[in-house]
């Protein structure tokens, strides 16, 4: 879609001026933590942060991997799984309910598709001190299923998924397939979910991200820093770097390293993000 | 039909299970834990304990906490500046760039969105270094000009955090909006062109009323996002003297729960931030539909 109206001059570069502005300060912080992470721990304090001042990125990458038995690298392990894992789970359960309750008419059917929506505005910290007293009954405090388990889980994603097959699946497809002789499962799992795909990504990506910068759920879960996520490790450092004035070195070149890949993740993901909330969440 | 009875059973069977077990059980618990009390009985309390059940007892001891509703009083003024900013911003934001010509808009897009890739406590700390005295170039900038700011102080921690939510969610808000505004029709502004409606015009009069549920859409998250307020002060807290202990709603739970060992209030606790953040988001929805068509 294109406007039409091609604006003045004067107001092109009023408007541009302005996303500039706007790119100015959401770069910013960006811009310091890159030139922060190369610098030393004493130039971090004596040089000005907007400028680089002997910069020794190597080094200080190489200190952070490096750091409490290479610490970093199980975080990132632990973030991965719990993400990924989390992730793929949730998306399969989610899209799976969502076409569910899209093409299959059964009692009750709209009284459970409300509870699932309600459950997309209980605000996530008010389960987790709950869920613990529960983990704790069952002794999975201090487990990766402590943290794995309530992840598996989003209403959104069936809320998505609902609206999504009921606009992307035909329901003469799912007829002639059925004539075929298919069964219900497989006719899921390899017309459905393809046709899903696009809902499926962005319900992926949502909770990705989700697990992947959650703090409260695992910073109530866990006490082993061998079962932390990489939030969780870096605050561990960040919060006693006042008596050790080396981690507010790690404690930034850890924030680079971890920000980074889901920056670019992000940017170049774009377009799926869009597409599964044009098709979803803003139509319904 | 056993098969199709079998196939809702498989499809839908493990979201719901899913759903009772760490989402319906949990508040379920909750409000069990926030009515009942732990009685220790025998010499010292040592002896054996029992649960008794004590009514609204909790939700009394929260509310004539002054530390707890003066914590509720401020994340209710925080969400009355900050959805309103935030909402502006990302529609300001989404408009302008649905304004602009092509060339670049995919940059600015990017660069907007991409601080909802930072994990929260990860904004959190970059921005407590630039708010750090000795740390921040901000304050250096500041100090050249002979402006002497602190963004530490008890007056000013507050928007101080504002501006990190704001910074990491303004542009999801904004993506959100985006992807409402490419599914207007284009043939709508060209006919509103032919009639002579200005630029202004086509805002206020098209895009905005067809944008309307994207918008309300992200104020409903921002409302409940913003009553959550944790990671943020949380992690803000060591560098100032002004964030206590009980700062935000959710802070006071958890300082309950995991330093004075009081589940019970805590559970209170949590249920009464549920319900303010039901409130609020009802009450909004209520409003839009009564002003809406």
């Amino acid at each position: 879609m294109k406007n039409p109206r091609t604006p003045s001059a004067a107001s092109r570069v009023l408007l541009t001026a302005g996303l500039a502005v706007a790119a100015v300060y959401f770069l910013f912080p960006v811009y310091w933590l890159v030139i922060a992470a190369t610098k030393s721990t004493g130039d971090l304090f004596g040089s000005s942060g907007l400028s680089l001042s002997n910069p020794q990125l190597l080094t200080n990458i190489r200190n952070v991997f490096e750091y409490n038995g290479s610490i970093f690298f199980r975080w990132v392990g632990n973030s991965l799984l719990y993400s990924g894992v989390g992730a793929l789970v949730a998306t399969v359960v989610s899209i799976a309910a969502g076409y569910c309750l899209a093409k299959f008419t059964f009692r009750g059917r709209d009284a459970l598709f409300n509870i699932f929506l309600a459950g997309v505005m209980i605000p996530g910290t008010a389960l987790a001190l709950p869920l613990f007293l529960l983990m704790s009954e069952i002794g999975l405090v201090n487990t990766y299923w402590a943290v794995l388990l309530p992840s598996v889980i989003s209403p959104f994603g069936a809320y998505l998924g609902r609206i999504y097959a009921s606009a992307a699946v035909p329901d003469s497809l799912l007829e002639a397939a059925r004539l075929d002789g298919a069964g219900e499962f497989r006719i899921f799992f390899t017309i459905v979910l393809r046709l899903m795909t696009p809902a499926a990504v962005t319900v992926f990506l949502f909770q990705f991200i989700g697990i992947w910068n959650n703090y409260f759920l695992p910073l109530v879960m866990l006490s082993d820093p061998d079962r932390y996520p990489l939030t969780l490790g870096l605050v561990s450092w960040q919060s006693v770097s006042d008596r050790h004035p080396e981690l507010y070195q790690m404690t930034i070149g850890g924030a680079l390293l971890s920000s980074v890949p889901l920056m670019i993740a992000i940017v170049s993901l774009q377009r799926f993000w869009r597409a599964g909330l044009t098709e979803g969440s803003v139509k319904g | 039909m056993r098969g199709r009875r079998l196939a809702i059973l498989g499809l839908l069977g493990p979201f719901t299970a899913l759903f009772a077990a760490t989402i319906a059980l949990p508040i379920g618990f909750a409000l069990y834990e926030s009515v009942t009390a732990i009685e220790r009985s025998g010499p010292l309390g040592r002896g054996t304990t029992s649960t008794v059940f004590v009514g609204l007892e909790h939700y009394a001891t929260a509310l004539s906490d002054p530390a707890f509703t003066a914590s509720l009083w401020r994340v209710v003024l925080f969400a009355l500046v900050q959805v309103p900013v935030m909402i502006v911003l990302a529609t300001t934001l989404a408009l302008m760039l649905d304004a602009a010509s092509a060339r670049g808009v995919k940059f600015f897009r990017s660069v907007y969105f991409l601080p909802y890739g930072i994990p929260g406590v990860i904004a959190s700390l970059l921005w407590g270094f630039l708010y750090t005295p000795g740390l921040s170039p901000v304050l250096d900038v500041a100090s050249w000009f002979g402006l002497n700011i602190d963004f530490l102080g008890a007056s000013s921690i507050l928007w101080s955090i504002a501006n990190i939510v704001t910074w990491q969610f303004a542009g999801y808000n904004m993506l959100v909006i985006v992807a409402q505004l490419k599914s207007i029709d284009g043939d709508l502004f060209e006919a509103a062109e032919i009639d002579g409606a200005s630029a202004w015009q086509i805002i206020t009069r098209i895009k905005l009323p067809l944008i309307r549920p994207a918008i309300v859409l992200t104020t409903v998250f921002t409302i409940i996002g913003t009553i959550q307020l944790f990671g943020e002060p949380l992690i803000l807290r060591p560098l100032t003297g002004s964030i206590t202990s009980t700062y935000t709603p959710n802070l006071a739970a958890y300082n309950e729960a995991f330093a004075n060992n009081n589940y019970n209030l805590a559970a209170a606790e949590s249920v009464l931030l549920a319900l303010v953040a039901c409130v609020f988001s009802f009450a909004f929805l209520k409003l839009v539909n009564r002003s809406g068509k």
